[in-house]
């Protein structure tokens, strides 16, 4: 088949300060990955192309780069999967990373943050004099977490580093999490303590990206959902994520439905007048045009509420007793 | 007329009441039959989940026990966010007899038992899947070749991609595209069409969420857009009734109309602003009728 790629190019040392596209054209075989398509152009057509590889097995997470607008590891993507038609295949370096050259990223950024969070075991009490012991079943939802090769995809989607680089970033929350849910680790305490502050498990914004990007299952949205549960169950200070999930159920399990209104009162803080005052002109001009949710007693119950309020109760009681737990751990 | 089970969601019917009185509007003449499912509750939106999943399940599976105690097998929806709750949640209930059974017995005491037989659809889904779009085409009384419009689609309408069905379906990421195109308007590619608008952290960090109001609106602008539309009404909270915010924080001004879907339909189709709920905007939608010729 002929492959058509249009490559992001960058050189730091050209007086060209800026990236442009290069489109390349190559005879490439059926059962061709991307990235044996970049070492083709590489080795026949433009050896000054730069790209990361190693492995073309996806274990080393050497060659993460977006393959049309989406991050994916270069070895695992099919060609035949990104344009069964032959269509042209857009290629560019990772995102919410600077770029060294062409498709290599500087991963400074992805480290940072990884060491953040203090990426080991930190048990407690004396070594044992064999290996620390775990049962079977408490390790189990270790296994994707663990599964990480550190490729950065994740990082490259995520859509709140994109606005802030100051969040940890899907990688570094996944292995945050990787740690909070080991039995035989005893820093869950200190650990929660950062991840519930500015920055950490509560600035996801759930888009999925990185759950859609990563090539292993790791799901790092899905562990950043854990460790908001953690931070919950483990009695953590509130914050306004942790009120807004409190809110949010409150009113589902009173009216059946959500109060829009309540939820933002009560997810700031019902004194948090700074927070109240600035966003008073918001609820201003949907009053003015008719759409201001009603809220608190004004919120109507949805009928047979009573069997949702039911449902929330039993979850609840259920609950307590795993939270009873993880206070006595911490 | 192909009846649905209606899952309007909870924002239709707070802080974007104009979209739930436009799907309304549009439905008829689709030859869509909505019947509403009375007592249903919220999906959780993602945030119950944070509680657990199997609280949301619950919620879902009841809902979903509920359409098909009327007889129904597909779930309309007119809400991204419950479009990729109820997905998710259907597809573990589904995938999993065990946990369905265990999921069931919550539901006992209200007599409800879910099969498993539901298949829950955004409005969009429905378009071109059921009703088609020669029939969408077929409506259009005023069709709007000047209008340019950047399809928005959000996050939860097509991630996780195996619980939606984008895996079966790829089409489904162009729907927008083929719904614009089939009302007689452009479409407009630009960079943010399938990001996240911010509003789940617009409470938690109003910052970066306001950030991404301003990114997308702008980019959308500068790709030549005259409006955006949406299927999710939480984006259209954060896209519209944050603009302002988003526009002062860039110190620029945006002013980027944001229409839901059926809205863009029933313009297309001849229905006044005023039943549409335009005048409901914070944005001014005036723009989109002036090039769409028409008049107030």
């Amino acid at each position: 088949m002929q492959a058509t790629l249009r490559v992001q190019r960058f050189d730091p040392e050209s007086p060209e300060t800026s990236s442009s596209m290069q489109e390349y054209q190559i005879e490439a075989e059926d059962h061709f990955t991307v990235l044996d398509c970049l070492i083709k152009v590489r080795e026949e057509v433009d050896p000054s192309l730069a790209l990361r590889c190693s492995c073309r097995a996806s274990i080393c997470g050497s060659c993460a780069m977006k393959v049309n607008g989406h991050a994916h590891l270069a070895c695992k993507t099919k060609m035949t999967a990104v344009a069964p038609q032959g269509e042209p295949v857009t290629i560019e370096p990772m995102g919410n990373q600077k770029v060294v050259k062409d498709l290599v990223t500087d991963s400074t950024l992805f480290w940072d943050k990884i060491r953040q969070v203090d990426p080991f075991l930190q048990p407690r009490g004396p070594e044992p004099e064999e290996e620390y012991i775990a049962p079977n079943a408490a390790m189990l939802n270790l296994i994707t977490p663990m599964g990480c090769i550190m490729c950065g995809a994740c990082v490259s989607d995520c859509t709140v580093l994109e606005v802030d680089k100051n969040f940890l970033g899907p990688a570094a929350l996944a292995k945050a999490y990787r740690f909070v849910a080991d039995p035989r680790d005893n820093a869950d305490n200190q650990r929660l303590t950062m991840l519930n502050e500015y920055g950490g498990a509560w600035d996801c914004t759930r888009c999925y990206e990185c759950v859609q990007a990563c090539p292993k299952g790791v799901a790092p949205m899905e562990r950043i959902m854990e460790l908001r549960d953690a931070i919950q169950t483990a009695g953590m200070p509130s914050t306004i994520g942790s009120r807004h999930v409190d809110s949010f159920a409150r009113s589902v399990a009173r009216a059946g439905w959500l109060d829009e209104t309540m939820l933002a009162v009560e997810s700031w803080g019902k004194l948090n007048l700074p927070k109240l005052i600035s966003n008073a002109p918001v609820g201003i001009r949907a009053l003015i045009r008719g759409k201001f949710p009603k809220p608190g007693p004004l919120h109507h119950k949805r009928p047979g509420a009573e069997n949702v309020g039911r449902i929330f109760k039993r979850h609840e009681a259920a609950r307590s007793g795993v939270a009873a737990a993880a206070r006595e751990q911490h | 007329m192909s009846k649905y089970a209606f899952y309007p969601g909870c924002v239709s019917r707070g802080g974007t009441p104009e979209l739930y009185t436009s799907t309304i509007a549009v439905a008829d003449r689709l030859g869509i039959e909505l019947e509403e499912i009375i007592g249903a509750a919220c999906t959780g939106a993602g945030v119950l989940q944070e509680k657990g999943l199997k609280l949301g399940d619950t919620l879902n599976a009841r809902t979903f026990a509920m359409a098909e105690r009327m007889g129904l097998t597909t779930i309309l929806t007119i809400c991204s966010t419950c479009q990729g709750v109820m997905s998710q949640a259907n597809h573990r209930l589904v995938n999993d007899p065990d946990y369905l059974a265990e999921v069931n017995e919550e539901l006992k005491p209200e007599g409800l038992e879910y099969t498993g037989r539901i298949v829950v659809k955004h409005l969009v889904w429905v378009l071109v899947e059921e009703v088609g779009l020669d029939k969408v085409k077929s409506l259009v009384t005023n069709p709007m070749p000047d209008l340019k419009v950047a399809p928005f689609y959000g996050c939860y309408i097509l991630r996780p991609s195996d619980a939606l069905g984008i895996d079966e379906n790829p089409g489904r990421e162009y729907y927008l595209e083929r719904v614009i195109e089939a009302v007689g308007s452009e479409p407009v590619n630009f960079p943010g069409r399938t990001k996240c608008c911010g509003f789940p952290i617009l409470m938690i960090n109003e910052a970066n969420s306001t950030a991404m109001v301003g990114n997308h609106t702008h980019s959308a602008k500068d790709h030549g857009a005259d409006a955006m539309v949406t299927p999710c009404p939480l984006c259209h909270l954060n896209l519209d009734g944050y603009q302002p915010k988003a526009a002062a924080q860039r110190g620029e001004k945006i002013d980027m109309p944001i229409l839901h879907l059926p809205q863009l339909l029933g313009l297309a189709f001849g229905i006044s602003p005023g039943e549409l709920g335009l005048g409901k905007h914070i944005v001014s939608t005036k723009p989109v009728l002036d090039k769409a010729s028409i008049r107030t």
